[in-house]
């Protein structure tokens, strides 16, 4: 390179604090954290190893098992609701709507807020005795039941509720970036072909946006992992083991149980989850930038 | 319908198709609308009317005194002064976090994409992993280390806290900004004998204003709503709105006043919801450059 010393140096420099950052913050507590899954530590971090034992116990716990089940279904329907919805609000914007920024603007307002607020609201909105049930009931229609958050079956779907009602105007935005993006002459062409409206969307405009809505994908499902905040505004991981989610059964082993060696075990397993979540997807990128460079 | 042709004269305008697109849009936008006003109703109700059960009814009248009592009287445990407290401190953990992490991660973006000096894009790949990596892993160890240093329970903790954790998305950003500026104006500068620091102050930092919005917006709304790290590194003098709402609803003492919740729920998101309101174009403009690059 070009770049000579005396200057390198400052970028060197400047560089100093991110290095400590990524080396101790983030290698070294992760190393600390893996290295107490293998120990007996409760309250205080103890250096008396036990193998493999804090992971026997972790697949004992119904709690732990109850928990991967529910992040796996929440995961999957969240991701899959939010993508389906906000592809959906995005076609129907794309199709010169009146009012359009005002919808742009309902579809995503709730993204800007926190999941605590957004699990309060539905929490509140759920309530059987005070919320839509009862204003329903109270209409004439007694039978009327929406009880998801107290009910065990379908508490996990009040979370997938308020998490696609949170999101799905993310994936609307990129979605319709996309879709802006696409040139009218596919349009004209189809038309005259007379293909529908909506064939189009689904054969031509759908897979051009495919690396977008794969991009919008794995930033939400970067977030169901450390889902937390919704769970303990809106059922507290409740009714019985519904809704707990592994996030949360971390911090209540680590700050709440004193039992580190589990939650430690806990996080290594959730790591370990990433990579192999993520491995195959950098691994395709990076054929993806080779076969790029090569031709 | 007739076949449309690029020359042809317009469609008609009404069809059943355009109907059922605006009735999707109409149900759409009402499914995304009603929590909000379910909110602002109820928090203009007296808890009489709201045990009534009548959750999508106006208010009889007008009351506005739980909001008056979110602010400054509910409480959490046994403590109540409102979340008039949890409002400084989530503006004092946020002004200083966002600054701190955008001007970091604008140094980084600019050393990683323009100088490259040995090992950039090792600390580059370190820096990305640690962003997707669980937080839950890096917690007990810093808690002991923050604990260590006297920060933990602090305010300038917290404050470092979320300038470590924002590095990773900050410095994407930037990096990913500052490659699709030319190189040669970077080059001229040296030649004209400026150094690392005078590059960026005078050139690559007025060039990134933009980015430096956009990205600001995204860590303001992000550090605001944030909860799991305020709840464990803050301390209880320092917990921010979102850890005492939580509180403040959760409580288990006596009768719940939804009303005062709901306007506790609404006062934590409003600062967000402002900035997302008065600049929606860059808070869309960030989202969008944020995501298909990553």
């Amino acid at each position: 390179m070009s770049i000579k010393r005396k200057p390198n140096l400052s970028a060197t420099i400047a560089l100093l604090p991110t290095w400590f950052v990524a080396v101790v913050v983030f290698i070294g507590t992760m190393a600390w954290s893996i290295r107490l899954s293998f120990t007996n530590s409760t309250l205080f971090p103890s250096s008396t190893y036990v193998g493999l034992a804090q992971y026997s116990k972790l697949l004992s716990s119904a709690k732990w098992l109850a928990s991967l089940q529910n992040v796996l279904i929440f995961g999957v329907l969240y991701v899959a609701g939010c993508l389906l919805l906000g592809f959906l609000l995005a076609a129907a914007l794309d199709r010169k709507i009146r009012f359009e920024s005002a919808f742009r603007t309902i579809f995503l307002y709730p993204y800007a807020m926190s999941f605590v607020v957004t699990g309060l609201i539905w929490q509140w909105m759920l309530n059987p005795t005070l919320g839509i049930q009862a204003s329903v009931r109270s209409l004439g229609w007694e039978s009327f039941v929406l009880d998801w958050v107290v009910n065990r079956d379908m508490a996990i779907y009040a979370l997938v509720l308020a998490g696609v009602w949170q999101g799905a105007g993310l994936v609307m935005v990129i979605a319709l970036a996309g879709m802006r993006g696409i040139e009218a002459e596919q349009w004209k062409a189809a038309r005259i072909d007379g293909i529908p409206v909506w064939r189009i969307y689904v054969s031509i405009i759908l897979p051009q946006l495919g690396p977008a809505l794969a991009a919008a994908g794995m930033l939400l499902a970067m977030g169901v992992i450390k889902t937390y905040d919704i769970v303990v505004a809106m059922t507290n991981g409740g009714p019985g083991n519904a809704t707990e989610v592994p996030a949360k059964f971390i911090m209540d082993n680590l700050f709440g149980r004193q039992n580190l060696g589990l939650a430690t075990a806990g996080a290594t397993v959730l790591v370990l989850g990433v990579i192999i979540a993520v491995a195959p997807f950098r691994y395709a990128m990076h054929m993806r930038d080779k076969a790029k460079g090569a031709a | 319908m007739a076949r449309p042709h690029p020359n042809g004269p317009k469609p008609a305008q009404i069809t059943a198709g355009r109907i059922g697109l605006y009735a999707f849009l109409f149900i759409a936008a009402l499914f995304f609308l009603l929590p909000l006003y379910t909110m602002v109703v109820t928090s203009l109700k007296s808890m009489d009317e709201i045990r009534l059960g009548q959750i999508f009814a106006l208010p009889a009248t007008f009351d506005f005194s739980a909001w008056v009592t979110a602010w400054s009287g509910a409480c959490m445990g046994t403590v109540c002064v409102g979340i008039r407290s949890g409002f400084w401190n989530s503006v004092a953990i946020t002004l200083p976090s966002v600054a701190l992490s955008v001007f970091i991660g604008a140094v980084n973006g600019y050393a990683l994409s323009l100088w490259r000096p040995r090992g950039a894009n090792l600390l580059f790949g370190l820096l990305m992993a640690g962003g997707l990596i669980p937080y839950q892993i890096f917690l007990y160890p810093m808690v002991r280390a923050m604990a260590n240093i006297d920060l933990y329970n602090s305010l300038a903790g917290i404050i470092l806290v979320h300038v470590i954790f924002g590095l990773p998305l900050v410095t994407l950003l930037f990096r990913n900004y500052f490659v699709s500026v030319p190189e040669e104006l970077c080059k001229a500068a040296r030649v004209d004998g400026a150094g690392f620091w005078r590059i960026f102050f005078e050139i690559m930092l007025p060039i990134a204003v933009p980015m430096v919005v956009v990205v600001s917006m995204l860590q303001f709304t992000g550090i605001w709503n944030d909860f799991l790290l305020g709840l464990v590194f803050a301390g209880r003098d320092n917990l921010p709105m979102t850890v005492q709402l939580n509180n403040i609803v959760n409580t288990t003492m006596g009768e719940r006043t939804y009303n005062v919740n709901m306007a506790a729920t609404i006062l934590t998101a409003i600062v967000p919801l402002a900035i997302y309101f008065l600049s929606g174009r860059w808070f869309v403009r960030g989202i969008a450059a944020g995501a298909v690059k990553g």
